[in-house]
């Protein structure tokens, strides 16, 4: 290390080994980034190889088909198709408002000291296992709640096709309940990034012309987090799309299409859970089809999530 | 006679495409403090970061020209950065020390370079060269981010020093400090020349006058039809020559403050 | 400036007549109504949000409360679910194995390419090709991991923990690689430039100075990835299967986790069961709690503030 004894040219060949290996930790990396996109790829094609007979047998009427009838190798999956997207439908219909009031709430309503505590708790709901969703969602919500409140649905609204009689607290409705309590914090904790990105001088300008409070957040607020709080929304849908635990003890288990959701049904999620154990080769290999055609709607709804948000933050 | 630590020849940058300095050419000297003054966005950093080639870390950085460090092209093929940089040291001007202790970031460069002899002593020397040893001596152990503005900047210095360099580069090293701070790397400077060659990045012609020996005084070239701008070396001299009796009319409408 | 006559105001430039209506005090009953009905919304919203957190946490420390006790931890699954007594060690072993090897193998890779996210690759193709589909991974069904992982090594090599601990590693992966880049993408470039001065090549910039520098950050992005895969079941059904003895075994025997247990004991029609359910969901929503709070401690000893 002393001046000018030994050239920089000969330092450098003596660093020989240390340019090595500065290469190769640089395709460490990035062999390290690649194995994301191959786990990825391989995993779509693993599957999608595996359920091919089961395509190939069944062909459209795999996911048109409503019989699902493993012993006579029958394998249509509409009723679980049809499950999913209900008990989701049932868990956005009572997630967004209640998200999109709380983080209103957070965000421009709430003094700075509640703001914390409350955030966090709301936040503590999407630490607790979706087992433990299920489990309590079956001993404690339905005698408490689920039960009761279809019952009194089916006899006060019974006449509508969707409230339908015989109601039952294991239905549609008891898991698309628990499935939206599962969702908000993952929607309250978007939307109250997307709120809070609103520029304050926004809301100024709406005080300024005389605005009371709600219609500054409609007139300020709100119009400025559309796309946003869509992408938080389809952020949310994805997850209650792919959850299993929860529904698969709160669905009913009842492999049939109903138009009414206080009717046990099923979904694509839950039935892989249930049945799987019990399963011989060939309904395995349905259940993986099954498995390909809830990725593929969770991906289409997840990309299309992801550019949304992405193109609101590359807007800010 | 030639005993020049640099010999610079038509160095020229640009980034992206974009000439940011132009045919440069000077010598620097060992054992004195050179500095290089000039109106902001002029080139300096740019100029000071292609002796140690710190803009090869820069995408889009293009150098071109002959930087010779005793003798030896530091762009040649067969040179790479990294011993480049071993060699030649740099402080910068927000003072950056790791968020290690105080005695880790002395120990990181000989660590790095495979020092194998006595660290404590080593570091003790570093910090006393950089005349910070009696501040921290009891404190080796606790984070570097503790200490002050200026003594951060000194403990950058003793850090830049414990890999014995022969040179060192100084971009602003002061001009995030408060007055009495500065005042301090100033001296330190004036006994560090007795070792080392410094080449001095400053805003401050002031500060330029107290402490170098000789002076290069950068200004902006313009073209009139794209409106590119660039750096050009107008006048490099003895500090006093330069600030008494500068030969170039641009040099002395600087010194004498009729632009900034 | 022609045409209406203008008043003139008390200071005598012009002014605009103004009707009497607007002079009035602040906004009208109705939309003071409607600005109240909304804040009631509002509350409305919080209570309801609430109040599943509260009912959940009640329940859960109340039913896990009454039935845990110490043979519960230390013992395992008696032979059938209507005896009374034993508890969910097998559980436990099974999840601390499965999702200690799940750590050990997501952790490095997930760190690595975070690494070349941030210090190789940049807004090169390949870079921003990693952080989309990282970014699309996270929101696979944890359910179709398991499936990948059944067809592609359980139908050869059979059910084991070692299984169940590869379906987890693949959930946790693309958290750790997005909430690591996050991490590092934080890390000053005034002490990368300092390290790069002083002669440190690429790697040793990046093993030295960028990787302690965000150590915290990047240890509570594990740590939450960590709770997450603690509290997985669907992948888990599919590969390790469960089993009602303690395995210590990595592959070719089914083995239980404490997410499969609860799975079991909520399914059960016996109350001894359904008991050791509630005490197996006490159990784990801790150890994920526990997971949690050290996240929350480690981002708060970051020396790199946001």
């Amino acid at each position: 290390m002393s001046e000018g004894a030994v050239t920089l040219a000969a330092s450098t060949r003596r660093r020989g080994v240390g340019r090595r290996v500065d290469r190769a930790f640089g395709i460490l990396t990035a062999a390290s980034g690649s194995l994301v996109l191959l786990v990825l790829a391989y995993m779509v094609l693993t599957t999608t190889n595996t359920a091919l007979p089961v395509f190939r047998a069944e062909g459209i009427s795999f996911v048109t088909g409503s019989e699902w009838l493993p012993s006579r190798g029958v394998f249509g999956i509409l009723p679980f198709i049809y499950g999913t997207l209900v008990t989701s439908a049932i868990a956005l219909v009572i997630a967004v408002p209640i998200s999109v009031g709380l983080s209103l709430y957070l965000t421009e309503v709430a003094p700075a000291w509640l703001r914390g505590p409350v955030g966090y708790a709301v936040d503590l709901l999407a630490a607790v296992p979706s087992v433990v969703y299920g489990l309590w969602g079956v001993f404690v919500l339905l005698p408490l709640f689920l039960q009761p409140i279809a019952e009194a649905l089916g006899s006060a609204f019974g006449f509508l096709p969707i409230f339908a009689p015989p109601a039952s607290g294991i239905s549609y409705f008891g898991a698309g309940v628990v499935l939206g309590i599962m969702i908000i914090p993952i929607i309250s904790a978007l939307a109250r990034e997307v709120f809070r990105a609103v520029p304050a001088d926004d809301r100024y300008a709406a005080y300024a012309l005389g605005a009371t409070r709600w219609e500054m957040i409609w007139g300020a607020v709100i119009p400025r987090s559309r796309a946003g709080l869509v992408g938080a929304v389809m952020l949310g849908l994805g997850r209650a799309l792919g959850e299993t635990i929860a529904v698969a003890l709160l669905v009913g288990s009842r492999p049939s299409i109903s138009a009414s959701v206080l009717q046990p049904g099923y979904s694509m999620a839950a039935v892989i859970a249930n049945q799987f154990q019990e399963a011989d080769a060939p309904q395995i290999r349905a259940l993986v089809g099954v498995g390909v055609v809830l990725f593929a709607i969770t991906i289409l709804i997840n990309m299309a999530a992801r550019l949304l948000v992405w193109r609101m933050v590359a807007e800010r | 006679m030639n005993d020049a630590v640099f010999a610079i020849q038509d160095l020229s940058v640009s980034y992206n495409g974009n000439v940011a300095l132009k045919d440069v050419s000077l010598d620097i000297h060992p054992r004195e403090i050179t500095a290089v003054i000039g109106p902001s966005g002029c080139g300096k950093s740019t100029f000071i970061r292609c002796l140690n080639r710190m803009n090869d870390l820069v995408p889009g950085a293009a150098v071109s020209g002959e930087v010779l460090y005793h003798g030896e092209d530091i762009y040649s093929p067969e040179v790479d950065p990294v011993t480049v940089r071993r060699r030649i040291g740099m402080v910068f001007q927000r003072p950056n020390p790791f968020p290690k202790s105080i005695y880790d970031n002395v120990a990181f460069g000989p660590r790095i370079n495979g020092y194998k002899g006595d660290m404590d002593e080593l570091v003790e020397r570093s910090l006393r060269r950089a005349a910070l040893w009696d501040e921290v001596k009891n404190k080796l152990r606790k984070s570097a981010l503790a200490l002050s503005g200026g003594q951060q900047q000194r403990l950058c210095i003793a850090r830049a020093i414990a890999v014995e360099p022969d040179v060192i580069l100084m971009d602003e090293p002061a001009s995030a400090l408060d007055p009495i701070a500065t005042v301090r790397i100033e001296d330190l400077m004036q006994e560090l020349k007795k070792e080392y060659s410094i080449v001095i990045v400053t805003h401050n012609m002031q500060q330029a006058a107290r402490v170098s020996d000789k002076t290069a005084f950068l200004y902006t070239e313009v073209d009139e039809e794209t409106s590119a701008r660039w750096g050009i070396l107008v006048e490099y001299g003895e500090t006093g020559g330069i600030f008494t009796t500068p030969k170039d009319k641009r040099t002395e409408d600087y010194v004498s403050g009729r632009f900034g | 400036m022609s045409g209406a006559p203008a008043r003139r105001s008390a200071s005598g430039g012009p002014t605009t007549p103004m009707p009497d209506a607007l002079l009035a005090r602040g906004p009208s009953p109705r939309r003071l109504w409607t600005d109240r009905a909304a804040s009631a919304a509002m509350l409305a919203t919080v209570a309801l949000a609430l109040l599943p957190v509260v009912l959940i946490f009640y329940y859960i420390i109340r039913e896990g409360f009454s039935a845990m006790n110490w043979e519960f931890l230390t013992q395992s699954m008696p032979y059938s679910f209507r005896k009374e007594g034993g508890g969910f060690l097998n559980g436990l072993i099974g999840t601390l194995i499965m999702v200690g090897v799940a750590t050990a193998v997501a952790v490095p890779f997930g760190v690595l390419a975070a690494v070349y996210l941030v210090e190789y690759g940049k807004n090169g193709l390949l870079a921003q090709l990693i952080r989309f589909f990282s970014d699309v991974m996270t929101g696979v069904p944890s359910v179709f991991v398991g499936l990948f992982v059944y067809t592609a090594f359980v139908v050869p090599f059979g059910f084991g923990a070692l299984m169940g601990a590869a379906a987890l590693a693949i959930i946790m992966l693309p958290i750790i690689v997005r909430s690591t880049e996050e991490m590092l993408k934080l890390v000053p470039l005034e002490i990368k430039n300092a390290s790069y001065a002083l002669g440190a090549a690429k790697w040793q910039t990046v093993t030295r100075v960028v990787l302690p520098s965000a150590l915290p950050g990047i240890t509570t992005g594990v740590l939450l990835a960590v709770a997450r895969a603690a509290g997985e079941t669907a992948p888990l059904i599919l590969t390790a299967l469960g089993s009602l003895t303690i395995t210590t075994k990595l592959l070719g025997e089914p083995i239980s986790a404490l997410p499969l247990a609860i799975f079991d004991g909520a399914r059960t029609p016996f109350a001894a069961g359904q008991a050791r359910a509630w005490a197996g969901a006490l159990e784990l929503l801790l150890i994920v709690l526990v997971f949690t709070l050290l996240a929350r401690v480690a981002s708060s000893r970051s020396s790199i503030s946001r």
